[in-house]
Protein backbone atom coordinates (compact mmCIF):
# COMPACT_ATOMS: atom_id res chain seq x y z
CA UNK A 1 0.00 0.00 0.00
CA UNK A 2 2.95 2.49 1.09
CA UNK A 3 4.66 1.40 -1.94
CA UNK A 4 1.72 2.19 -3.98
CA UNK A 5 0.84 5.75 -2.41
CA UNK A 6 4.96 6.75 -2.63
CA UNK A 7 5.24 5.54 -6.62
CA UNK A 8 1.63 7.49 -7.27
CA UNK A 9 3.79 10.23 -4.85
CA UNK A 10 7.02 10.33 -7.11
CA UNK A 11 5.44 10.03 -10.37
CA UNK A 12 3.16 12.92 -9.94
CA UNK A 13 6.29 14.52 -8.61
CA UNK A 14 8.22 14.18 -12.23
CA UNK A 15 9.22 17.49 -13.54
CA UNK A 16 7.29 16.69 -16.66
CA UNK A 17 3.76 15.90 -15.12
CA UNK A 18 4.15 18.92 -12.46
CA UNK A 19 4.74 20.74 -15.26
CA UNK A 20 1.21 19.80 -17.11
CA UNK A 21 -0.68 19.48 -13.92
CA UNK A 22 0.29 22.98 -12.65
CA UNK A 23 0.04 24.54 -16.26
CA UNK A 24 -3.62 23.65 -15.79
CA UNK A 25 -4.03 24.31 -12.00
CA UNK A 26 -2.35 27.94 -12.00
CA UNK A 27 -5.54 30.33 -14.23
CA UNK A 28 -7.72 28.51 -11.31
CA UNK A 29 -5.64 29.55 -8.89
CA UNK A 30 -4.72 33.23 -10.23
CA UNK A 31 -8.68 33.73 -10.95
CA UNK A 32 -10.26 32.94 -7.73
CA UNK A 33 -7.27 34.79 -6.18
CA UNK A 34 -7.92 37.52 -8.42
CA UNK A 35 -11.84 37.64 -7.43
CA UNK A 36 -11.39 36.90 -3.74
CA UNK A 37 -8.64 40.20 -4.11
CA UNK A 38 -11.44 42.55 -5.27
CA UNK A 39 -14.00 41.14 -2.92
CA UNK A 40 -12.17 41.32 0.10
CA UNK A 41 -10.85 44.53 -1.12
CA UNK A 42 -14.58 46.20 -1.57
CA UNK A 43 -15.93 44.61 1.52
CA UNK A 44 -12.74 45.88 3.55
CA UNK A 45 -12.82 49.28 2.60
CA UNK A 46 -16.32 50.43 2.06
CA UNK A 47 -18.57 47.69 3.50
CA UNK A 48 -16.80 46.88 6.79
CA UNK A 49 -18.37 49.18 9.65
CA UNK A 50 -15.75 51.75 10.99
CA UNK A 51 -13.92 50.70 13.89
CA UNK A 52 -15.19 53.00 17.04
CA UNK A 53 -11.91 53.00 18.63
CA UNK A 54 -9.06 53.61 15.62
CA UNK A 55 -11.74 54.98 12.79
CA UNK A 56 -10.65 54.20 9.22
CA UNK A 57 -7.11 53.66 9.70
CA UNK A 58 -7.64 49.98 11.32
CA UNK A 59 -8.37 48.97 7.82
CA UNK A 60 -5.21 48.28 6.97
CA UNK A 61 -5.23 45.30 8.68
CA UNK A 62 -7.03 43.66 5.44
CA UNK A 63 -3.67 43.90 4.46
CA UNK A 64 -1.49 43.50 6.91
CA UNK A 65 -2.87 40.37 8.56
CA UNK A 66 -3.20 38.15 6.11
CA UNK A 67 0.46 39.23 4.79
CA UNK A 68 1.75 38.43 8.00
CA UNK A 69 -0.24 34.97 8.33
CA UNK A 70 1.41 34.55 5.00
CA UNK A 71 4.56 35.37 5.88
CA UNK A 72 4.50 32.45 8.76
CA UNK A 73 3.25 30.09 6.43
CA UNK A 74 5.26 29.78 3.82
CA UNK A 75 8.28 29.41 5.92
CA UNK A 76 6.70 26.59 7.33
CA UNK A 77 6.04 25.38 3.85
CA UNK A 78 9.89 25.82 3.15
CA UNK A 79 10.63 23.84 6.21
CA UNK A 80 8.23 20.96 5.55
CA UNK A 81 9.59 20.92 1.41
CA UNK A 82 12.85 21.14 2.46
CA UNK A 83 12.35 18.42 5.20
CA UNK A 84 10.11 16.31 2.11
CA UNK A 85 13.21 16.92 -0.27
CA UNK A 86 15.79 15.66 2.34
CA UNK A 87 14.17 12.59 3.38
CA UNK A 88 12.76 10.82 0.54
CA UNK A 89 14.69 13.00 -1.96
CA UNK A 90 11.98 14.84 -4.21
CA UNK A 91 13.40 17.15 -6.51
CA UNK A 92 10.14 19.15 -6.85
CA UNK A 93 10.24 19.88 -2.73
CA UNK A 94 13.63 21.72 -3.01
CA UNK A 95 11.78 23.53 -6.33
CA UNK A 96 8.60 24.81 -4.38
CA UNK A 97 11.17 25.67 -1.37
CA UNK A 98 12.93 28.08 -3.19
CA UNK A 99 10.45 29.73 -5.74
CA UNK A 100 8.95 30.44 -2.36
CA UNK A 101 11.56 32.11 -0.58
CA UNK A 102 11.60 35.36 -2.38
CA UNK A 103 7.35 35.19 -2.20
CA UNK A 104 7.84 35.09 1.93
CA UNK A 105 10.26 37.69 1.64
CA UNK A 106 8.02 40.15 0.17
CA UNK A 107 5.15 39.51 1.77
CA UNK A 108 7.08 39.84 5.45
CA UNK A 109 8.59 43.26 4.19
CA UNK A 110 4.45 44.17 3.05
CA UNK A 111 3.42 42.77 6.71
CA UNK A 112 6.52 45.24 8.08
CA UNK A 113 6.04 48.27 6.33
CA UNK A 114 1.56 48.01 7.08
CA UNK A 115 2.41 47.80 9.99
CA UNK A 116 4.50 50.68 10.24
CA UNK A 117 1.78 52.81 8.52
CA UNK A 118 -0.93 51.46 11.14
CA UNK A 119 1.51 51.85 13.81
CA UNK A 120 1.97 56.16 12.76
CA UNK A 121 -1.72 57.23 13.41
CA UNK A 122 -1.92 54.39 16.40
CA UNK A 123 1.16 54.99 17.97
CA UNK A 124 2.32 58.13 16.98
CA UNK A 125 5.59 57.09 15.89
CA UNK A 126 6.49 54.81 12.33
CA UNK A 127 8.61 52.09 14.01
CA UNK A 128 7.94 50.88 17.00
CA UNK A 129 9.86 47.80 18.89
CA UNK A 130 6.91 46.37 19.67
CA UNK A 131 7.05 42.12 19.80
CA UNK A 132 5.42 41.22 17.10
CA UNK A 133 7.01 43.82 14.64
CA UNK A 134 10.09 43.06 15.59
CA UNK A 135 9.39 38.94 15.31
CA UNK A 136 8.29 39.82 12.14
CA UNK A 137 11.68 41.79 11.61
CA UNK A 138 13.48 39.17 12.52
CA UNK A 139 11.63 36.60 10.23
CA UNK A 140 12.44 38.79 7.59
CA UNK A 141 16.25 38.49 8.25
CA UNK A 142 15.49 34.74 8.24
CA UNK A 143 14.49 34.94 4.53
CA UNK A 144 17.21 36.73 3.81
CA UNK A 145 19.72 34.41 4.89
CA UNK A 146 18.06 31.57 3.12
CA UNK A 147 18.07 33.73 0.25
CA UNK A 148 21.82 34.95 0.81
CA UNK A 149 22.53 30.88 1.42
CA UNK A 150 21.11 29.79 -1.87
CA UNK A 151 22.70 32.17 -3.71
CA UNK A 152 26.24 31.63 -2.51
CA UNK A 153 26.10 28.02 -3.15
CA UNK A 154 26.81 27.43 -6.88
CA UNK A 155 25.88 23.57 -7.01
CA UNK A 156 22.16 23.68 -7.08
CA UNK A 157 21.80 20.36 -5.70
CA UNK A 158 23.99 21.01 -2.73
CA UNK A 159 22.10 24.88 -2.29
CA UNK A 160 18.56 22.89 -2.34
CA UNK A 161 20.41 20.66 0.68
CA UNK A 162 21.97 23.68 2.71
CA UNK A 163 19.12 25.61 2.86
CA UNK A 164 16.66 22.78 3.65
CA UNK A 165 18.91 22.51 6.64
CA UNK A 166 18.97 26.29 7.68
CA UNK A 167 14.67 26.13 7.31
CA UNK A 168 14.30 23.01 8.98
CA UNK A 169 16.70 25.23 11.45
CA UNK A 170 15.14 28.35 11.34
CA UNK A 171 11.37 26.20 11.38
CA UNK A 172 12.63 25.25 15.00
CA UNK A 173 13.66 28.55 16.43
CA UNK A 174 10.86 30.35 15.22
CA UNK A 175 8.50 29.99 18.07
CA UNK A 176 11.44 30.33 20.57
CA UNK A 177 12.43 33.35 19.10
CA UNK A 178 8.81 34.50 18.64
CA UNK A 179 7.92 33.44 22.49
CA UNK A 180 11.32 35.23 23.99
CA UNK A 181 10.30 38.61 21.73
CA UNK A 182 6.98 38.65 22.64
CA UNK A 183 8.20 37.97 26.75
CA UNK A 184 10.85 40.95 26.24
CA UNK A 185 7.85 43.61 25.26
CA UNK A 186 4.90 44.11 24.05
CA UNK A 187 2.77 47.17 23.25
CA UNK A 188 1.22 45.39 20.45
CA UNK A 189 -2.68 44.65 20.83
CA UNK A 190 -3.21 40.90 21.62
CA UNK A 191 -4.60 38.47 19.04
CA UNK A 192 -8.39 39.25 18.39
CA UNK A 193 -8.91 36.59 15.24
CA UNK A 194 -9.97 33.42 17.68
CA UNK A 195 -13.49 33.55 18.39
CA UNK A 196 -12.60 31.92 21.34
CA UNK A 197 -12.08 34.40 23.58
CA UNK A 198 -12.80 38.07 23.53
CA UNK A 199 -12.58 40.75 22.61
CA UNK A 200 -12.46 39.10 19.54
CA UNK A 201 -13.14 40.71 16.05
CA UNK A 202 -16.75 41.47 14.59
CA UNK A 203 -18.02 39.11 12.42
CA UNK A 204 -18.52 41.98 9.50
CA UNK A 205 -15.10 42.72 9.93
CA UNK A 206 -13.97 39.06 10.15
CA UNK A 207 -15.32 38.13 6.94
CA UNK A 208 -13.46 40.49 4.55
CA UNK A 209 -10.64 39.58 6.20
CA UNK A 210 -10.57 36.11 5.54
CA UNK A 211 -11.54 36.82 1.76
CA UNK A 212 -8.06 38.35 2.07
CA UNK A 213 -6.33 35.85 3.62
CA UNK A 214 -7.76 33.05 1.58
CA UNK A 215 -6.79 35.53 -1.98
CA UNK A 216 -3.71 35.95 -0.66
CA UNK A 217 -2.74 32.02 -0.26
CA UNK A 218 -4.44 31.54 -3.97
CA UNK A 219 -2.01 34.35 -5.29
CA UNK A 220 0.88 32.12 -3.05
CA UNK A 221 -0.06 29.23 -4.71
CA UNK A 222 -0.25 30.88 -8.36
CA UNK A 223 2.80 32.66 -8.32
CA UNK A 224 4.78 29.78 -6.68
CA UNK A 225 3.69 27.34 -9.36
CA UNK A 226 4.67 29.70 -11.85
CA UNK A 227 8.23 30.37 -10.59
CA UNK A 228 8.32 26.40 -9.78
CA UNK A 229 7.02 25.97 -13.99
CA UNK A 230 10.09 28.41 -14.68
CA UNK A 231 12.76 26.68 -12.67
CA UNK A 232 11.68 23.38 -13.96
CA UNK A 233 12.12 24.30 -17.42
CA UNK A 234 15.59 25.23 -16.47
CA UNK A 235 16.85 22.32 -14.49
CA UNK A 236 15.26 19.98 -17.12
CA UNK A 237 16.25 22.23 -20.22
CA UNK A 238 18.56 19.02 -21.60
CA UNK A 239 15.05 16.81 -21.50
CA UNK A 240 13.08 15.72 -24.59
CA UNK A 241 9.70 16.97 -23.22
CA UNK A 242 11.44 20.91 -22.48
CA UNK A 243 12.59 20.54 -25.98
CA UNK A 244 9.01 19.71 -27.14
CA UNK A 245 7.24 22.53 -25.54
CA UNK A 246 9.72 25.22 -26.24
CA UNK A 247 10.39 23.70 -30.04
CA UNK B 1 42.48 4.04 8.23
CA UNK B 2 40.16 5.47 10.80
CA UNK B 3 39.84 8.19 12.39
CA UNK B 4 41.15 7.52 15.98
CA UNK B 5 44.10 6.64 14.27
CA UNK B 6 45.04 9.42 12.43
CA UNK B 7 44.39 11.59 15.75
CA UNK B 8 46.32 9.22 18.11
CA UNK B 9 49.08 9.83 15.53
CA UNK B 10 48.69 13.28 15.85
CA UNK B 11 48.58 13.43 19.38
CA UNK B 12 50.70 11.22 20.73
CA UNK B 13 53.02 12.41 17.52
CA UNK B 14 53.49 15.71 19.84
CA UNK B 15 54.17 13.66 22.58
CA UNK B 16 57.08 12.14 20.58
CA UNK B 17 55.83 8.71 21.72
CA UNK B 18 55.12 5.46 19.60
CA UNK B 19 51.71 5.48 17.83
CA UNK B 20 49.56 2.50 19.50
CA UNK B 21 49.20 -0.54 17.60
CA UNK B 22 46.11 -1.39 15.52
CA UNK B 23 45.04 -3.66 17.88
CA UNK B 24 44.56 -1.24 20.56
CA UNK B 25 42.76 1.19 18.29
CA UNK B 26 39.96 -1.05 17.27
CA UNK B 27 39.40 -1.87 20.93
CA UNK B 28 38.65 1.68 21.89
CA UNK B 29 35.75 3.24 21.89
CA UNK B 30 33.27 6.48 21.53
CA UNK B 31 34.17 7.92 24.53
CA UNK B 32 37.94 7.53 23.79
CA UNK B 33 37.34 9.03 20.65
CA UNK B 34 35.10 11.46 22.17
CA UNK B 35 38.32 13.02 24.49
CA UNK B 36 40.73 12.82 22.08
CA UNK B 37 38.85 14.36 19.74
CA UNK B 38 38.36 17.28 22.18
CA UNK B 39 42.50 17.60 23.48
CA UNK B 40 43.67 17.35 19.90
CA UNK B 41 41.47 20.65 19.29
CA UNK B 42 42.54 22.21 22.72
CA UNK B 43 46.66 21.25 22.18
CA UNK B 44 45.64 22.84 18.53
CA UNK B 45 45.01 26.34 20.25
CA UNK B 46 47.31 25.78 22.65
CA UNK B 47 49.69 25.94 19.99
CA UNK B 48 48.28 28.60 18.22
CA UNK B 49 47.85 31.26 21.20
CA UNK B 50 46.05 33.63 19.29
CA UNK B 51 42.87 31.52 18.41
CA UNK B 52 42.62 32.07 22.14
CA UNK B 53 43.42 35.35 22.79
CA UNK B 54 41.62 36.83 19.33
CA UNK B 55 37.99 36.51 20.27
CA UNK B 56 39.06 37.52 24.04
CA UNK B 57 40.45 41.25 22.74
CA UNK B 58 38.17 41.88 20.35
CA UNK B 59 35.32 41.56 22.98
CA UNK B 60 37.36 43.81 25.37
CA UNK B 61 37.88 46.42 23.01
CA UNK B 62 34.35 46.13 21.50
CA UNK B 63 32.94 46.67 25.36
CA UNK B 64 35.58 49.73 25.62
CA UNK B 65 34.31 51.69 22.46
CA UNK B 66 30.32 51.96 24.07
CA UNK B 67 31.69 54.30 26.87
CA UNK B 68 33.76 56.43 24.31
CA UNK B 69 30.82 56.47 21.84
CA UNK B 70 28.29 57.24 24.38
CA UNK B 71 29.28 58.55 27.63
CA UNK B 72 31.05 57.65 30.46
CA UNK B 73 29.14 58.58 33.13
CA UNK B 74 28.24 55.68 35.62
CA UNK B 75 24.11 55.84 35.01
CA UNK B 76 24.35 55.39 31.30
CA UNK B 77 27.53 52.72 31.28
CA UNK B 78 25.05 50.40 34.31
CA UNK B 79 21.76 50.91 32.29
CA UNK B 80 23.79 49.48 29.09
CA UNK B 81 25.94 47.68 30.35
CA UNK B 82 24.76 44.65 30.41
CA UNK B 83 23.75 44.50 26.69
CA UNK B 84 26.77 45.76 25.62
CA UNK B 85 28.42 43.19 27.08
CA UNK B 86 26.26 40.17 25.79
CA UNK B 87 26.55 41.86 22.32
CA UNK B 88 29.93 42.01 22.39
CA UNK B 89 30.36 38.33 23.64
CA UNK B 90 27.81 37.14 20.56
CA UNK B 91 29.97 39.09 18.42
CA UNK B 92 33.07 37.68 19.40
CA UNK B 93 32.10 33.82 19.72
CA UNK B 94 30.28 34.53 16.43
CA UNK B 95 33.62 35.94 14.41
CA UNK B 96 35.65 32.75 16.43
CA UNK B 97 33.08 30.04 14.28
CA UNK B 98 35.26 30.02 11.75
CA UNK B 99 38.16 28.45 13.79
CA UNK B 100 36.03 25.50 14.73
CA UNK B 101 35.91 23.85 11.09
CA UNK B 102 38.13 25.82 8.52
CA UNK B 103 41.32 24.26 9.16
CA UNK B 104 40.34 21.21 9.67
CA UNK B 105 38.16 21.63 6.52
CA UNK B 106 41.02 22.41 4.75
CA UNK B 107 43.60 19.94 5.58
CA UNK B 108 40.86 17.26 4.98
CA UNK B 109 40.60 16.38 8.17
CA UNK B 110 36.68 16.65 8.10
CA UNK B 111 36.11 14.37 5.94
CA UNK B 112 37.99 11.76 7.17
CA UNK B 113 35.88 12.26 10.38
CA UNK B 114 32.66 11.97 8.07
CA UNK B 115 33.76 8.83 6.86
CA UNK B 116 34.79 7.17 10.64
CA UNK B 117 33.09 4.71 12.29
CA UNK B 118 32.35 7.20 14.68
CA UNK B 119 28.47 8.85 15.15
CA UNK B 120 29.77 11.82 13.71
CA UNK B 121 27.43 14.13 16.09
CA UNK B 122 29.57 12.75 18.99
CA UNK B 123 32.82 13.95 16.96
CA UNK B 124 31.24 17.06 16.49
CA UNK B 125 30.21 18.04 19.77
CA UNK B 126 33.69 17.33 20.83
CA UNK B 127 34.82 19.62 18.68
CA UNK B 128 32.48 22.27 19.80
CA UNK B 129 33.02 21.54 23.61
CA UNK B 130 36.92 22.43 22.75
CA UNK B 131 35.65 25.90 20.65
CA UNK B 132 33.64 26.81 23.61
CA UNK B 133 36.50 26.10 26.05
CA UNK B 134 38.83 28.11 23.88
CA UNK B 135 36.47 31.11 23.17
CA UNK B 136 34.05 31.20 25.36
CA UNK B 137 35.35 30.33 28.72
CA UNK B 138 38.16 32.71 28.46
CA UNK B 139 35.10 35.38 28.23
CA UNK B 140 34.17 34.06 31.34
CA UNK B 141 36.55 34.69 33.11
CA UNK B 142 37.13 38.07 31.84
CA UNK B 143 33.38 39.23 32.47
CA UNK B 144 33.75 40.55 35.97
CA UNK B 145 36.62 42.87 35.05
CA UNK B 146 34.60 44.51 32.16
CA UNK B 147 31.09 44.63 34.78
CA UNK B 148 33.31 46.18 36.82
CA UNK B 149 34.38 48.88 34.18
CA UNK B 150 30.69 49.15 33.11
CA UNK B 151 30.09 50.18 36.84
CA UNK B 152 27.53 46.95 37.30
CA UNK B 153 26.49 46.09 40.74
CA UNK B 154 28.62 42.95 42.37
CA UNK B 155 24.90 41.06 42.35
CA UNK B 156 24.49 41.70 38.40
CA UNK B 157 28.26 40.72 37.94
CA UNK B 158 27.59 37.29 39.42
CA UNK B 159 24.64 37.19 37.24
CA UNK B 160 26.49 37.94 34.19
CA UNK B 161 29.02 35.17 35.18
CA UNK B 162 26.36 32.88 35.60
CA UNK B 163 24.60 33.85 32.31
CA UNK B 164 27.71 33.21 30.25
CA UNK B 165 28.06 30.26 31.55
CA UNK B 166 24.73 28.96 30.12
CA UNK B 167 24.45 31.19 27.55
CA UNK B 168 28.28 30.92 25.62
CA UNK B 169 27.93 27.42 24.74
CA UNK B 170 24.89 27.88 23.13
CA UNK B 171 26.20 30.32 20.83
CA UNK B 172 29.08 27.64 19.90
CA UNK B 173 26.47 24.92 19.27
CA UNK B 174 24.35 27.00 17.29
CA UNK B 175 27.07 28.65 15.76
CA UNK B 176 28.46 25.36 14.75
CA UNK B 177 25.40 24.56 12.44
CA UNK B 178 25.44 28.13 10.31
CA UNK B 179 29.46 27.34 10.25
CA UNK B 180 29.11 23.51 8.74
CA UNK B 181 26.84 25.73 6.11
CA UNK B 182 29.45 27.62 5.18
CA UNK B 183 32.57 26.39 5.63
CA UNK B 184 32.94 25.38 1.79
CA UNK B 185 32.45 28.58 0.97
CA UNK B 186 35.28 30.98 -0.07
CA UNK B 187 33.54 34.47 1.28
CA UNK B 188 31.50 32.88 3.78
CA UNK B 189 32.28 35.24 6.98
CA UNK B 190 29.17 37.81 5.92
CA UNK B 191 26.85 34.82 5.29
CA UNK B 192 27.36 33.16 8.40
CA UNK B 193 26.59 36.42 10.42
CA UNK B 194 23.29 36.48 8.55
CA UNK B 195 22.18 33.01 8.92
CA UNK B 196 23.59 32.38 12.96
CA UNK B 197 22.77 36.32 14.49
CA UNK B 198 18.70 35.92 14.25
CA UNK B 199 18.56 32.30 16.26
CA UNK B 200 21.47 34.21 18.56
CA UNK B 201 18.77 36.45 19.64
CA UNK B 202 16.72 35.00 22.51
CA UNK B 203 19.95 33.98 24.30
CA UNK B 204 20.84 37.76 23.92
CA UNK B 205 17.05 39.17 25.20
CA UNK B 206 17.05 36.56 28.50
CA UNK B 207 20.87 36.84 29.56
CA UNK B 208 20.81 40.53 28.94
CA UNK B 209 17.16 41.43 30.93
CA UNK B 210 18.80 38.75 33.63
CA UNK B 211 21.96 40.86 34.29
CA UNK B 212 19.25 44.16 34.32
CA UNK B 213 17.00 42.76 36.44
CA UNK B 214 19.20 41.64 38.83
CA UNK B 215 20.59 45.25 38.77
CA UNK B 216 16.84 46.27 39.90
CA UNK B 217 17.15 43.60 42.74
CA UNK B 218 14.29 41.31 41.00
CA UNK B 219 14.58 37.60 40.94
CA UNK B 220 16.15 35.97 37.96
CA UNK B 221 15.39 32.48 38.05
CA UNK B 222 12.65 32.32 34.97
CA UNK B 223 15.34 33.65 32.71
CA UNK B 224 18.15 31.66 33.79
CA UNK B 225 15.42 28.35 33.75
CA UNK B 226 14.81 29.61 29.87
CA UNK B 227 18.72 29.61 29.35
CA UNK B 228 19.57 26.24 31.11
CA UNK B 229 16.55 24.15 28.87
CA UNK B 230 17.80 26.60 25.59
CA UNK B 231 21.38 24.58 25.99
CA UNK B 232 19.95 21.45 27.06
CA UNK B 233 17.76 21.64 23.66
CA UNK B 234 20.63 22.83 21.79
CA UNK B 235 23.07 20.23 23.66
CA UNK B 236 20.77 17.49 22.25
CA UNK B 237 19.77 18.94 18.78
CA UNK B 238 22.49 21.32 17.42
CA UNK B 239 25.18 18.44 16.88
CA UNK B 240 22.58 16.69 14.70
CA UNK B 241 22.06 19.04 12.46
CA UNK B 242 25.51 20.44 12.41
CA UNK B 243 26.53 16.91 10.85
CA UNK B 244 23.95 16.94 8.44
CA UNK B 245 25.15 20.48 7.47
CA UNK B 246 28.56 19.23 6.80
CA UNK B 247 27.52 15.87 5.24
CA UNK B 248 25.88 18.74 2.42
CA UNK B 249 29.17 21.04 2.57
CA UNK B 250 31.38 18.28 2.23
CA UNK B 251 29.56 16.25 -0.50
Amino acid sequence: MMKAIMKFIYQFASPKHFYRLSGKIIPWFAWLAAILLIAGSIDGLFIAPVDYQQGDSYRIIFIHVPAAWMSMFIYMVMATSGAIALIWKIKLADVIASSSAPIGAAFTFLALVTGSIWGKPMWGAWWVWDARLTSELILLFLYLGYMALESAIEDPRAAARACAILAIVGVINIPIIHYSVEWWNTLHQGATVTKLDKPSIHISMLIPLLLMALGFKLYYAAVVLMRARNKVLVTEQNNRWVKEIIG
Amino acid sequence: MTLYTLLSCLIEGFGNKETKSSQAVLGTNLYNAFFNLLKRDLRLAFRHKSEILNPLFFFVIVVTLFPLGISPEKQVLAEIGPGIIWVAALLASMLSLDSLFRSDFEDGTLELMLLSEYPLPILILAKIVAHWLITGFPIIIFSPLLGTVMFLSNEAIETLMITLLLGTPILSLIGAIGMALVVALKRGGMLLSLLVLPLYIPVLIFSSNAVGSSMAGLSISGQLYFLAAFLIFCLTLAPIATSAALRVSLE
